[in-house]
């Protein structure tokens, strides 16, 4: 193991600090705008700019793309202490991630856990690479809080399985390389039962995703359809029939990536768009004193937020926190969210209504504010959030 | 810093948990209540606090105290919240002994922090004049008077004072009603001529005192810290107790869901665990979250008095606002789950409501904690 003595914890701080400021281009450290700003990565994904190339490859041959994954399989190998520092260093220059996308946050962590040797030596250095980009097959048009009574059908054919069926919500499923995917092998058991973790290449013949336009006029979502997709059966991750546990295991981090959202740094202040924007009394408070005291109830719920969340990290780290917490998180994170984006509209007037201009980033403010109305829908509703608090930490009857 | 109790914290936890849940559980509170008793707390039980070390906690080491720090103030005051247990432990040793500690001379130290530790002079702090929290408005005058200063004015819901051997009264001795400036903070004998108390039971069956001075006289020895200079001071330590009285809210908000999760699955109607009802499952699930949420930030508010106190303004303000929030919410939803029976003396659910209301009051309720957040951010 590495050392991890304060000397040796601090020097590598320095290191790290230094070699973030040669190497991170200015243009790395603006804010998230828009949903390319950071690269996703893929068979046939584009930079956006040069500096998002060069930050993008100078962080994947640091192997510090994912700082703590193992370093056989093309990881950092970062010890939790240094994988800490390289984030707290990224997020105080306000660096942008060099990749974003589902294999790094879902099916990295699902198959260094549940993976075999093989999945792990095929899979996990072409997510670090940017080479593959992935996909998500869970909910269905009628699997959507009822997620494990899916439909979608593999059926055993020799060493392939045969899928038939299709999904929805599958983010970027039109720019993604590869898909894991839910699928029903045993339809004699219960639900949660019959169900395996399996992966499987988009570009297999019938396979056939349709971007879906949201409210925010956004197409990320897809639905896709599988007809007779031919799956080597090799590609099931864990155990077949036991895809329920691996499912429920990558839930928690999309809920955690999802309540995440809730305690956002911001770009500017929520009180400097709001005085800008709607002005202030000869005391200096807002002059609107109703939208006041709402910003401010909404701040004091969005500090609190923040330190709940380090306190479940913190006990997470000690073994202490319930299983189902992140339900819980991810359950206020969501709203929070929401209540923010409300705010930015009430603060922005007629102004956060444009929806084209250039003056408005096409639309920004309105554009994100519809898209926050998911949070609360995706990886599980509100209403779903808070029966798994009530069945599995209040253990009340019957949830 | 961890937002967790470490592990001498959780032990100090424990021996509060186990010394109030055995001495003082909720029936000891109804006892004194129906007794009428005078002090509106039981003395025995103080002493074995201060035998504990509780009154203590604050007092520094050479003034016979622990010298510890707020989070374990706040950890002793959750379990208070619990049970409901009626005690100076805030009025004298959270305030009072912080108050003396953080302005105190020499001499006023070593005549009154050892009697505070050990819990057997009680002290009390006087802010308030009016119904609603408003510490920046002193109007009660301490005018110079030879070698010191009369006192003249009244103060309000001065928690213990009733009870108080020793009063730290925040009073004007400059500048206009409103200004940060020219307010001073004496000690002043609750016995000593021209100071008038009297006992205002309050509708928690606490108890606290409005207090009267005509022309009470002080010599320059009572002034407590720098004359004109107490607003500092004050806000240093109207911090530590607010944040103590979030912990005492979350104790007691904690209670009551507690309790109340409990008679969901007591309860039956309609053939069914009234906890089977899933309109009722979300509401106490949300109670739940909300809880843990304030609990979050509470601690945070106590860990920052405690390493970075010129920094803690923010971090309080949103703990009493959540504290308050939160808390009305627990007490509201457990009345209200618990249903006919809740509305009952007999029943202690009541109880939790009534603590609660007389805390939202204490130090600022939740809006004036949320006015100081939109303040101290400049909007």
């Amino acid at each position: 193991m590495s050392d991890t003595s304060d000397a040796a914890l601090e020097s590598f701080r320095k290191e790290t600090r230094d070699w973030l400021a040669q190497n991170c281009p200015p243009e790395m450290r603006q804010p998230i705008l828009g949903e390319d700003d950071v690269y996703g990565g893929g068979r046939n994904g584009t930079f956006q700019s040069d500096a998002q190339r060069v930050w993008f490859e100078r962080m994947r041959d640091r192997k510090w793309v994912v700082p703590h994954w193992p370093a056989e399989y093309g990881g950092g190998g970062l010890d939790p202490a240094r994988a800490k520092i390289v984030r707290e260093e990224m997020a105080a220059i306000h660096a942008r991630p060099p990749l974003r996308g589902m294999g790094i946050s879902m099916i990295g962590p699902a198959l260094l856990k549940y993976g075999n040797e093989e999945q792990k030596r095929e899979h996990i250095p072409k997510i670090l690479s940017g080479e593959i980009r992935w996909c998500q097959g869970y909910s269905e048009p009628n699997s959507g809080s009822d997620l494990a009574s899916l439909q979608t059908r593999a059926d055993l054919d020799g060493d392939h399985y045969i899928i038939n069926g299709s999904k929805i919500w599958t983010s970027y499923a039109h720019k993604s390389d590869w898909i894991f995917c839910l699928v029903r092998t045993d339809f004699a058991a219960k639900k949660h039962e019959g169900i395996s973790f399996i992966l499987f290449d988009m570009t297999t013949p019938g396979v056939t995703p349709k971007p879906i336009v949201l409210i925010s006029g956004y197409s990320v979502f897809c639905e896709t359809f599988f007809d007779n997709v031919r799956a080597p059966a090799k590609n099931i991750v864990g155990t077949v029939n036991k895809g329920w546990d691996v499912a429920k295991y990558l839930l928690q981090f999309e809920r955690d990536s999802i309540s995440g959202i809730g305690d956002r740094g911001a770009k500017r202040s929520m009180s400097d768009i709001a005085t800008s924007q709607v002005g202030t009394d000869d005391k200096g408070r807002l002059a609107d004193p109703q939208l006041r005291a709402q910003l401010a109830a909404f701040e004091i719920d969005e500090i609190a937020f923040k330190y709940a969340s380090e306190r479940a990290s913190d006990q997470m780290k000690v073994g202490q926190a319930h299983p189902s917490f992140s339900a819980a998180m991810k359950y206020y994170g969501s709203e929070l969210n929401k209540r923010r984006h409300e705010l930015y509209m009430s603060m922005g007037g007629s102004d956060a209504l444009e929806w084209e201009s250039e003056r408005s980033q096409g639309g920004l403010v309105p554009r994100t504010w519809l898209r926050t109305k998911a949070n609360s829908i995706e990886g599980g509703t509100s209403e779903v959030m808070l029966g798994i608090v009530a069945k599995r930490i209040l253990n009340l009857p019957g949830a | 810093m961890a937002l967790a109790l470490n592990e001498e914290q959780t032990l100090l936890r424990d021996s509060a948990r186990g010394l109030i849940t055995d001495k003082a559980p909720v029936s000891h509170f109804r006892g004194l209540r129906d007794a009428n008793d005078k002090d509106g707390f039981s003395r025995d039980l103080w002493k074995t606090f201060g035998e504990m070390g509780f009154t203590g906690l604050l007092v520094p080491e050479e003034f016979g105290g622990s010298g510890l720090g707020c989070v374990e103030a706040g950890i002793v005051a959750e379990e208070i919240g619990h049970t409901l247990m009626p005690s100076p432990f805030l009025a004298s040793a959270v305030l009072a002994a912080s108050a003396l500690t953080r302005a105190g001379s020499k001499a006023q130290k070593s005549e009154y922090l050892p009697k505070i530790a050990d819990g057997s002079t009680i002290g009390a702090l006087a802010i308030d004049e009016g119904g609603k929290h408003r510490p920046q408005t002193i109007r009660l005058k301490a005018a110079r008077s030879g070698n010191g200063f009369k006192l003249s004015g009244a103060k309000a819901f001065v928690v213990d004072g009733h009870v108080a051997d020793l009063l730290v009264v925040a009073a004007r001795t400059a500048g206009g009603d409103s200004d940060a400036k020219g307010i001073t903070l004496f000690l002043v004998d609750p016995k000593a001529k021209g100071v008038e108390i009297e006992r205002t039971a309050m509708v928690d069956a606490h108890n606290a005192a409005r207090i009267t001075f005509n022309d009470a006289e002080v010599t320059a020895d009572n002034v407590l810290g720098e004359v004109d200079q107490g607003g500092a001071v004050l806000g240093g330590v109207l911090n530590i107790g607010r944040a103590v009285v979030a912990s005492e809210m979350l104790g007691a908000g904690d209670e009551s869901f507690s309790r109340t999760l409990q008679y969901l699955k007591e309860r039956k109607q309609f053939g069914k665990l009234i906890g089977e009802f899933q309109v009722l499952q979300h509401r106490i699930s949300h109670l739940y979250i909300e809880l843990e949420i304030t609990r979050a930030v509470i601690l945070k508010a106590l860990q920052t008095l405690d390493e970075d106190p010129a920094n803690a303004d923010e971090i309080v303000a949103v703990a009493k606002a959540r504290a308050g929030t939160t808390g009305t919410l627990a007490v509201q939803e457990g009345l209200q789950m618990h249903g006919g029976i809740g509305m009952t003396d007999q029943f202690d659910i009541g109880f939790f409501m009534k603590r609660m209301r007389v805390c939202q009051e204490l130090f600022g309720d939740s809006n004036f904690h949320s006015d100081r957040v939109a303040s101290l951010r400049s909007y």
